[in-house]
Protein backbone atom coordinates (compact mmCIF):
# COMPACT_ATOMS: atom_id res chain seq x y z
CA UNK A 1 0.00 0.00 0.00
CA UNK A 2 1.29 3.11 -0.65
CA UNK A 3 2.83 5.23 2.18
CA UNK A 4 -0.18 8.16 2.27
CA UNK A 5 -2.69 6.61 1.62
CA UNK A 6 -1.55 3.85 5.12
CA UNK A 7 -1.30 7.15 7.08
CA UNK A 8 -4.65 8.15 5.89
CA UNK A 9 -6.07 4.79 6.70
CA UNK A 10 -4.02 5.36 10.38
CA UNK A 11 -5.52 8.37 10.86
CA UNK A 12 -8.94 7.05 10.15
CA UNK A 13 -8.53 4.27 12.98
CA UNK A 14 -7.35 6.68 15.05
CA UNK A 15 -10.43 9.38 15.22
CA UNK A 16 -12.79 6.60 14.77
CA UNK A 17 -11.29 4.84 17.86
CA UNK A 18 -10.98 8.15 19.51
CA UNK A 19 -14.85 9.42 18.88
CA UNK A 20 -15.91 5.55 20.19
CA UNK A 21 -14.20 6.67 23.46
CA UNK A 22 -15.62 9.68 23.72
CA UNK A 23 -19.22 8.77 23.14
CA UNK A 24 -18.73 5.60 25.11
CA UNK A 25 -21.45 3.68 22.98
CA UNK A 26 -21.86 1.10 20.39
CA UNK A 27 -25.44 2.63 19.27
CA UNK A 28 -25.55 2.05 15.33
CA UNK A 29 -26.13 6.37 15.10
CA UNK A 30 -23.32 7.19 16.89
CA UNK A 31 -21.07 4.34 14.83
CA UNK A 32 -22.19 5.90 11.49
CA UNK A 33 -21.39 9.86 12.77
CA UNK A 34 -18.29 8.35 13.86
CA UNK A 35 -17.21 7.24 10.56
CA UNK A 36 -18.65 10.23 9.16
CA UNK A 37 -16.23 12.33 11.29
CA UNK A 38 -13.39 10.20 11.42
CA UNK A 39 -13.34 10.66 7.42
CA UNK A 40 -13.71 13.87 7.42
CA UNK A 41 -10.85 14.29 9.72
CA UNK A 42 -8.70 11.31 8.11
CA UNK A 43 -9.35 13.44 4.60
CA UNK A 44 -8.78 16.85 5.90
CA UNK A 45 -5.51 15.88 7.99
CA UNK A 46 -4.49 13.84 4.87
CA UNK A 47 -0.68 14.17 3.88
CA UNK A 48 -0.52 17.32 6.52
CA UNK A 49 0.84 14.76 9.59
CA UNK A 50 4.54 14.80 8.73
CA UNK A 51 4.90 13.27 12.31
CA UNK A 52 2.95 10.07 11.65
CA UNK A 53 6.31 9.21 9.20
CA UNK A 54 7.90 7.46 11.95
CA UNK A 55 5.50 4.71 12.60
CA UNK A 56 5.81 1.56 11.39
CA UNK A 57 2.71 -0.27 10.03
CA UNK A 58 3.66 -3.63 9.90
CA UNK A 59 2.17 -7.25 11.04
CA UNK A 60 3.56 -7.15 14.70
CA UNK A 61 3.20 -3.26 15.59
CA UNK A 62 0.17 -3.71 17.52
CA UNK A 63 1.64 -6.21 20.03
CA UNK A 64 4.87 -4.25 20.19
CA UNK A 65 2.76 -1.34 21.35
CA UNK A 66 0.74 -3.64 23.99
CA UNK A 67 4.33 -4.61 25.15
CA UNK A 68 5.98 -1.13 25.24
CA UNK A 69 2.53 0.43 27.35
CA UNK A 70 3.30 -2.61 29.83
CA UNK A 71 6.96 -2.16 30.53
CA UNK A 72 6.36 1.71 30.58
CA UNK A 73 3.51 0.83 33.20
CA UNK A 74 6.27 -1.18 34.96
CA UNK A 75 8.96 1.70 34.23
CA UNK A 76 6.66 4.03 35.88
CA UNK A 77 5.85 2.18 39.06
CA UNK A 78 9.71 1.48 39.56
CA UNK A 79 9.98 5.41 39.29
CA UNK A 80 7.55 6.43 41.23
CA UNK A 81 8.98 3.50 44.34
CA UNK A 82 12.03 4.62 43.85
CA UNK A 83 11.60 8.56 43.86
CA UNK A 84 9.61 7.90 47.25
CA UNK A 85 12.84 6.26 48.70
CA UNK A 86 15.09 9.06 47.73
CA UNK A 87 12.05 11.91 49.02
CA UNK A 88 11.53 10.12 52.22
CA UNK A 89 15.22 9.21 52.83
CA UNK A 90 16.90 12.07 55.54
CA UNK A 91 20.11 12.27 53.70
CA UNK A 92 18.85 12.55 50.00
CA UNK A 93 20.30 10.10 48.28
CA UNK A 94 20.86 11.63 45.13
CA UNK A 95 24.27 12.61 42.57
CA UNK A 96 22.52 14.20 39.98
CA UNK A 97 24.37 14.60 36.38
CA UNK A 98 23.56 15.73 32.40
CA UNK A 99 24.42 13.04 30.36
CA UNK A 100 24.35 12.24 26.48
CA UNK A 101 22.75 8.98 25.35
CA UNK A 102 22.89 8.19 21.37
CA UNK A 103 19.35 6.96 19.74
CA UNK A 104 19.33 4.54 16.97
CA UNK A 105 15.55 5.99 16.58
CA UNK A 106 15.88 7.87 13.28
CA UNK A 107 11.82 9.72 12.75
CA UNK A 108 10.72 12.92 14.80
CA UNK A 109 7.65 10.62 16.34
CA UNK A 110 10.22 7.94 17.46
CA UNK A 111 12.57 9.98 19.30
CA UNK A 112 9.39 12.03 20.92
CA UNK A 113 8.32 8.68 22.11
CA UNK A 114 11.70 7.69 23.70
CA UNK A 115 11.71 11.24 25.44
CA UNK A 116 8.70 10.63 26.86
CA UNK A 117 9.63 7.21 28.11
CA UNK A 118 12.64 8.26 29.41
CA UNK A 119 11.19 10.86 31.68
CA UNK A 120 8.96 8.52 33.15
CA UNK A 121 11.53 5.63 34.09
CA UNK A 122 13.56 5.81 37.44
CA UNK A 123 15.47 8.78 37.81
CA UNK A 124 16.03 10.00 34.47
CA UNK A 125 14.76 12.97 32.56
CA UNK A 126 15.11 14.08 29.30
CA UNK A 127 16.17 17.81 29.17
CA UNK A 128 17.05 18.32 25.31
CA UNK A 129 17.29 16.93 21.68
CA UNK A 130 20.61 17.52 19.91
CA UNK A 131 20.81 15.85 16.54
CA UNK A 132 21.04 12.30 17.46
CA UNK A 133 21.79 12.31 21.32
CA UNK A 134 19.60 13.22 24.17
CA UNK A 135 20.51 15.41 27.55
CA UNK A 136 19.26 13.81 30.17
CA UNK A 137 19.40 14.67 33.61
CA UNK A 138 20.61 11.57 35.53
CA UNK A 139 19.08 11.78 39.39
CA UNK A 140 21.98 9.30 40.47
CA UNK A 141 24.80 8.79 38.31
CA UNK A 142 27.58 6.22 39.18
CA UNK A 143 30.75 7.94 39.40
CA UNK A 144 32.57 7.49 35.86
CA UNK A 145 29.65 6.83 33.77
CA UNK A 146 30.47 7.24 29.82
CA UNK A 147 27.99 7.69 26.86
CA UNK A 148 27.73 3.81 26.19
CA UNK A 149 27.22 2.77 29.47
CA UNK A 150 24.41 5.34 30.38
CA UNK A 151 22.96 4.77 26.64
CA UNK A 152 23.14 1.06 27.40
CA UNK A 153 21.03 2.02 31.20
CA UNK A 154 18.59 4.39 29.92
CA UNK A 155 17.95 3.81 26.65
CA UNK A 156 18.09 0.29 25.14
CA UNK A 157 15.21 -1.31 26.80
CA UNK A 158 12.55 0.89 25.77
CA UNK A 159 14.40 1.20 22.07
CA UNK A 160 14.24 -2.13 21.81
CA UNK A 161 10.15 -1.85 22.27
CA UNK A 162 9.95 1.12 20.28
CA UNK A 163 11.67 -0.53 16.92
CA UNK A 164 8.72 -2.84 16.94
CA UNK A 165 6.38 0.09 15.71
CA UNK A 166 8.49 3.37 15.29
CA UNK A 167 11.33 4.15 13.13
CA UNK B 1 -15.80 -2.20 44.24
CA UNK B 2 -16.56 0.71 46.79
CA UNK B 3 -13.31 -1.04 48.55
CA UNK B 4 -10.86 -1.13 45.35
CA UNK B 5 -12.09 2.46 44.09
CA UNK B 6 -10.87 3.78 47.79
CA UNK B 7 -7.84 1.84 47.87
CA UNK B 8 -6.68 3.25 44.12
CA UNK B 9 -7.96 6.47 45.30
CA UNK B 10 -5.60 6.65 48.67
CA UNK B 11 -3.17 5.13 46.39
CA UNK B 12 -3.40 8.24 44.12
CA UNK B 13 -3.20 11.10 46.45
CA UNK B 14 -0.64 9.24 48.54
CA UNK B 15 1.86 9.71 45.16
CA UNK B 16 0.62 13.01 44.77
CA UNK B 17 1.76 13.94 48.17
CA UNK B 18 5.00 12.27 47.43
CA UNK B 19 5.10 14.46 44.79
CA UNK B 20 4.48 17.37 46.81
CA UNK B 21 7.28 16.47 49.22
CA UNK B 22 9.30 15.64 46.75
CA UNK B 23 9.12 19.67 45.41
CA UNK B 24 9.95 21.07 48.83
CA UNK B 25 12.81 18.57 49.40
CA UNK B 26 14.62 18.55 46.26
CA UNK B 27 17.12 20.80 46.17
CA UNK B 28 17.78 22.73 42.23
CA UNK B 29 14.39 22.99 39.54
CA UNK B 30 15.88 19.48 37.32
CA UNK B 31 15.27 17.30 40.85
CA UNK B 32 12.26 19.03 41.36
CA UNK B 33 10.80 18.20 38.12
CA UNK B 34 11.59 14.89 38.75
CA UNK B 35 9.83 14.33 41.58
CA UNK B 36 6.67 16.10 40.35
CA UNK B 37 6.57 14.53 36.93
CA UNK B 38 6.85 10.88 37.65
CA UNK B 39 4.68 10.77 41.05
CA UNK B 40 1.85 13.71 39.85
CA UNK B 41 1.38 11.21 36.11
CA UNK B 42 1.16 7.48 38.58
CA UNK B 43 -0.92 9.23 40.89
CA UNK B 44 -3.44 11.01 38.21
CA UNK B 45 -3.20 7.21 36.80
CA UNK B 46 -4.57 5.90 39.88
CA UNK B 47 -6.61 8.41 40.60
CA UNK B 48 -8.53 7.40 37.58
CA UNK B 49 -8.38 4.34 37.77
CA UNK B 50 -10.18 4.85 40.97
CA UNK B 51 -13.00 6.55 39.96
CA UNK B 52 -12.91 3.65 36.94
CA UNK B 53 -13.52 1.49 39.95
CA UNK B 54 -16.74 3.81 41.36
CA UNK B 55 -18.54 4.87 38.19
CA UNK B 56 -17.93 1.94 35.50
CA UNK B 57 -19.71 3.48 32.86
CA UNK B 58 -17.15 6.10 32.61
CA UNK B 59 -14.17 3.99 31.29
CA UNK B 60 -13.80 5.29 27.75
CA UNK B 61 -13.94 8.58 28.73
CA UNK B 62 -10.90 7.44 31.77
CA UNK B 63 -8.94 5.79 29.53
CA UNK B 64 -8.79 8.82 27.13
CA UNK B 65 -7.70 11.38 30.05
CA UNK B 66 -5.28 8.66 30.77
CA UNK B 67 -3.23 8.31 27.86
CA UNK B 68 -3.87 12.28 27.40
CA UNK B 69 -1.78 12.87 30.90
CA UNK B 70 0.92 10.12 29.79
CA UNK B 71 1.74 11.47 26.72
CA UNK B 72 1.40 15.38 27.71
CA UNK B 73 3.24 15.10 31.03
CA UNK B 74 6.37 14.32 30.18
CA UNK B 75 6.35 16.47 27.47
CA UNK B 76 5.50 19.40 29.72
CA UNK B 77 8.16 18.51 32.24
CA UNK B 78 10.72 17.69 29.90
CA UNK B 79 9.82 21.31 28.17
CA UNK B 80 10.39 22.90 31.24
CA UNK B 81 13.44 21.76 31.95
CA UNK B 82 14.53 22.10 28.43
CA UNK B 83 14.07 26.05 28.98
CA UNK B 84 15.91 25.81 32.57
CA UNK B 85 18.73 24.20 30.48
CA UNK B 86 18.84 26.94 27.67
CA UNK B 87 18.58 29.79 30.20
CA UNK B 88 21.70 28.33 32.29
CA UNK B 89 20.05 27.23 35.26
CA UNK B 90 23.22 25.14 37.04
CA UNK B 91 23.03 21.32 37.97
CA UNK B 92 22.88 21.20 41.79
CA UNK B 93 26.13 19.45 43.30
CA UNK B 94 26.24 18.09 46.59
CA UNK B 95 29.90 19.64 47.14
CA UNK B 96 29.31 23.21 46.26
CA UNK B 97 26.45 22.90 49.05
CA UNK B 98 29.15 21.32 51.85
CA UNK B 99 31.80 23.82 51.21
Amino acid sequence: MHPQLQHTAFSFVFAFVFWLLLVGSLDPQELVAGILVATAVAALSSGRQPILAGIRLRAGAPLAFITYLGSLLVALLRANLDMARRVLSPALPIRPVLVRINTSLRSDLGRLVLANSITLTPGTLTVDVEGDALLVHWIDCPPGTDIATATQTIASGFERHLRGFLQ
Amino acid sequence: MKLLSDIFLIIGALFCLLGALGLLRMPDVYNRIQAGAKAVTLGSLALLLGVGFAHPDWWPKLLVVGLFILLTNPIGSSTLARAFHRSGVPLWHKQRDES
